[in-house]
Parts: structure tokens; C-alpha cells; sequence
């Protein structure tokens, strides 16, 4: 799996992993704020968030039509859509992309449920590698716990019912988490995963998440030719910015 | 029907599931629209059926799954192919875990109006990576029998005028750009699934049927085949 630096994009990809609840969304929306006031060019990409395939999927997942084959498959698909029509593009044109989640959750996902490693792996090849992948490594029951706090309504496959666990869902949930982050795991050194401890305050992450980036990426590259005009909600971010600095330092 | 279950999986096959599992037998046909697999396999239902044989069939976008959203999506022509393709092998999945490896272990006959070969060949026109392809449909059986029915292109245009009065976008690659004209865009990928075809042939060891010729005749020849196989069982 090459990465988009290797395949020759302009544009870099960077990518957030880990469990729900390690944090790793936060950490990924604090740094597009940064780029964003720093004048680069930014763009921030979910997991399952293509129009088209969202209805074929949530379908499935409302009538737990799938198998572990078909939700690889649909989520492939979800994810291809997004790639080609927007990541492909915006990597061509220079920006840089954050992923919250990329295909290290399908993998990890996947061959949990039983699919084949390989045949996995070898649909998600058209797919380039991240230029920086950060994997937030929490304790297991400190996940859990942020999810499990509020009592949410786990939905049937996020709860991993369809592996027959437990009839318990949130039982379920703990030993579906569980395998994930042993998937994730084992997967680190196979894709050079940064691993960031998230059991560290927030802001001592974020210092650590930007000093990541702006080693691996030389970021005046990625700048807007002509800068444009900061609306008032991201002058606020530079302030925002700065007293956030302070507190690090 | 006899006892025994002698199906393989071309790949890693699917979680779970044991091939030797499967019994029943899997017959596919394959073919351009026009080239008469509809026809020929509501044929072989009735005869099969009529000799005492349970059959079940699938096809293409028939799947509860995404049948329908894959339908919108190629109404707007607005999926790049890596998205459609794999949208394509969703729709093939659902079926095969809801439709095809129930109805081998119960030991019916499936017959199918296309199959992966149609979904591959269609790919590796659009520029798809063979390798890739394989991999992805390393889910699927080993079919007991493949007959590709192969018609020339120009026999091809005049059937389907006479049955629609109209060329299909899809079947005609309009989405390749080959031509701007829809009946030299159909010449011209018909041509190309048709090397395409000849190309998995050689992996994929199917039987070319001629179908330029009349119904009645081709009928004959398949069920002679399709008879074999089951008499070998």
C-alpha cells in the first residue's frame, strides 16, 4: 500500500483511528481548526457519509439484512464513493485531507466479524495508504466507558449483535470493542500507525497531534495562494488558538 | 436428488459457510441482452421443472438490499466505476447469502441470468485491475455449469431494436464515451464485452454457446449439456 506522497498527489491524506470514545474525533477536529487558521488548505472527511449508499445501508441495518460479507461490501462501496468523487480529487488539487477513520476501521471491523484478511485488504486496494496515520490507543474501559456513560440505544451493529456475543447489547459492545482494539493492534506495524496514548489530557494531545503533522508535512506548501478572508468565527479560532498554546506551554 | 456436495468457492468463499455444504447444482448463463438468456432460462425452468427438479433463480439487481438504490445511482449515471463495481458485487453478496447457498444446501437448482463473469467482463472494459476483480469474487461458487451466449454485435442490434426499438445506455458503454452515437457506441463495447468474455474464458473454462442461432436450437443444446451434468451427479 503506497501512500499519496509515494503515489505522487500534491495533496497528503492523514488519518485518525481507534475505538468510539478513545477521543480521536476531537483531536481530529482541533487540528483541522489549526490548519484552517493557519491558511492551508483543509478539507474533513467521516466514515459513512456518502449520500447515495447511506440508504442502502441504514436499511440494512434497520432490518439487520446484512452479513458480515454484505457489510464489508456496502461499507467498501460507501467508502469508494466518497474516494473517488471527493478525496481523489481534492488530493489533486493540493489539499490536505483529514480522515476520521479510513480503511483501518473496515479492516478491523471486518475480520472481527470473520471476513478474510486478504480479501479485505484486496478490496480496499485501489485505495492509497495515509501519509500520517494516528492511531489513539485509550484503555479499553475508559472507551467504554465515555460511550456507555450516557446509557446510549446501541444500535445493532454497533453493538456488534449480529456476532452473537451476548444478548446483552451493551455486554456485546465490551467484547465486540474488546477484539476490535486487538484487530487494531495487531494491524500497528503493518501500517506504521503513530500510536498516541489517549489517556493523556486533551490538550497535551492536541500539542502532540499538531507536532506530528507539522513534521511529517512541510504545511507552507499546502497554503492558500491568495489567502482568504477569515470570517469572525475563525479570528475568534486564533485567539482560541493562541490561549491554548499558553496553557501547553 | 443425490447426496452429493461437491462445490468449491473460487476464493476465500464466505464466513461460515462450508462448501462442502452445498449441494444442488449452480447453473449460470451468461450472455449480452438480446442474446437470449431470459428466453432460454424460462426454457429450462419449465423443462426442469416439469422433470421433477425444484429450481430457483436469481439475477443481476435482484437483491432486497440495494437493488433499488443501485438502479437511482445508474438512472444519474452518477457513481465513478470502482463505486459502482463494488456496488455491483453488494448486490451479487445479498443474493448469494439469501438466495443461491440456501437453495444448494436444500439441493435445488439455481439458475442464473448472469453472473460474475458479466460483472467482471463489464469492469475490465471500464479499466478495472483483473487481479482486484478475482479477489473481490473469490466469494462465489464454482458454478457446475457456465454457457455464454455468444451473439455477434450486429445480430445483436437488430434483436434488441426489434424488441425495444432502443439501444440501452448501459448496454450500449454510453458511459465510456466511445462514440457519441448510441448504435456506434453499441457496436463497439459490444465488441469489447465480447473479447472480455474471451479473456476470463481462458481462467474461467466456460462454455461458448453459438446464439445466432434459433431458440429451439440452442435450447436443445443446453439441456443436452445440462442433462449430463445432472446425470453425472
Amino acid at each position: 500500500m503506497k501512500s499519496f506522497a509515494e503515489s505522487n498527489f500534491p495533496g497528503r491524506l492523514i488519518a485518525v483511528e481507534g475505538l468510539d470514545g478513545s477521543g480521536k474525533s476531537t483531536q481530529i477536529y482541533l487540528l483541522k481548526r489549526w490548519l484552517e487558521a493557519e491558511g492551508i488548505k483543509v478539507y474533513f472527511s467521516e466514515w459513512n457519509s456518502s449520500e447515495l449508499v447511506k440508504s442502502a445501508t441504514s436499511k440494512g441495518k434497520k432490518r439487520e439484512l446484512l452479513t458480515p460479507t454484505t457489510f464489508s461490501l456496502i461499507h467498501a462501496t460507501d467508502f469508494a464513493d466518497r474516494y473517488e468523487r471527493h478525496l481523489v480529487p481534492l488530493l489533486r488539487a493540493g489539499y490536505i485531507v483529514l480522515c476520521d477513520r479510513y480503511v483501518f476501521t473496515a479492516f478491523a471491523r471486518d475480520v472481527t466479524r470473520g471476513c478474510p484478511p486478504d480479501w479485505v485488504r484486496g478490496n480496499y486496494s485501489f485505495a492509497c495508504a495515509p501519509d500520517l496515520t494516528m492511531f489513539f490507543k485509550a484503555d479499553l474501559e475508559v472507551s467504554l466507558n465515555r460511550i456507555l456513560e450516557g446509557r446510549p440505544k446501541l444500535k445493532f451493529f454497533e453493538a456488534g449483535m449480529d456476532l452473537r456475543l451476548s444478548t446483552d447489547p451493551y455486554e456485546s459492545f465490551k467484547i465486540f470493542q474488546g477484539r476490535i482494539l486487538e484487530q487494531y493492534m495487531a494491524m500497528s506495524k503493518e501500517f506504521n500507525f503513530v500510536v498516541m496514548d489517549a489517556n493523556e489530557n486533551v490538550e497535551k494531545q492536541q500539542v502532540l497531534v499538531r507536532k506530528l503533522v507539522s513534521e511529517k508535512i512541510d504545511l507552507k506548501k499546502f497554503k492558500r495562494r491568495s489567502p482568504l478572508p477569515l470570517p469572525p468565527s475563525l479570528l475568534g479560532d486564533r485567539d482560541a488558538k493562541e490561549e491554548l498554546e499558553d496553557k501547553a506551554a | 436428488m443425490s447426496a452429493k456436495k461437491s462445490h468449491k468457492f473460487y476464493g476465500h468463499g464466505i464466513p461460515r459457510v462450508k462448501a462442502e455444504d452445498l449441494g444442488g447444482k449452480l447453473i449460470v448463463v451468461e450472455g449480452a441482452d438480446g442474446s437470449g438468456r431470459s428466453t432460454q432460462i424460462a426454457e429450462l425452468v419449465n423443462w426442469l421443472e416439469t422433470n421433477g427438479r425444484p429450481t430457483v433463480q436469481v439475477g443481476l439487481k435482484r437483491s432486497t438490499l440495494v437493488s433499488e438504490e443501485l438502479e437511482k445511482a445508474q438512472h444519474g449515471n452518477v457513481l465513478s466505476r470502482t463505486t459502482l463495481s463494488l456496488f455491483y458485487a453488494t448486490d451479487f453478496a445479498d443474493q448469494l447469502e439469501n438466495i443461491i447457498l440456501p437453495a444448494l444446501k436444500a439441493g435445488f437448482i439455481v439458475l442464473a441470468d448472469r453472473y460474475i463473469y458479466t460483472l467482471m467482463a463489464r469492469d475490465m472494459v471500464r479499466g478495472m485491475d483483473e487481479k482486484w476483480l478475482k479477489n473481490l469474487y473469490g466469494i462465489a461458487p464454482v458454478p457446475d455449469s457456465v454457457f455464454y451466449l455468444s451473439v455477434e454485435p450486429e445480430e445483436l442490434v437488430q434483436r434488441n431494436l426489434s424488441k425495444n426499438a432502443t439501444l440501452d445506455y448501459w448496454e450500449s458503454g454510453m458511459d465510456l464515451g466511445l462514440s457519441r452515437e448510441v448504435f456506434d457506441s453499441f457496436l463497439k463495447y459490444q465488441t469489447a464485452m465480447g473479447e472480455a468474455f474471451r479473456q476470463l474464458q481462458k481462467t474461467y473454462k466456460f462454455d461458448i454457446i453459438d446464439a445466432n442461432r434459433s431458440v429451439n436450437a440452442v435450447n436443445k443444446e443446453l439441456r443436452k449439456k445440462i442433462s449430463a451434468v445432472l446425470d453425472g451427479e
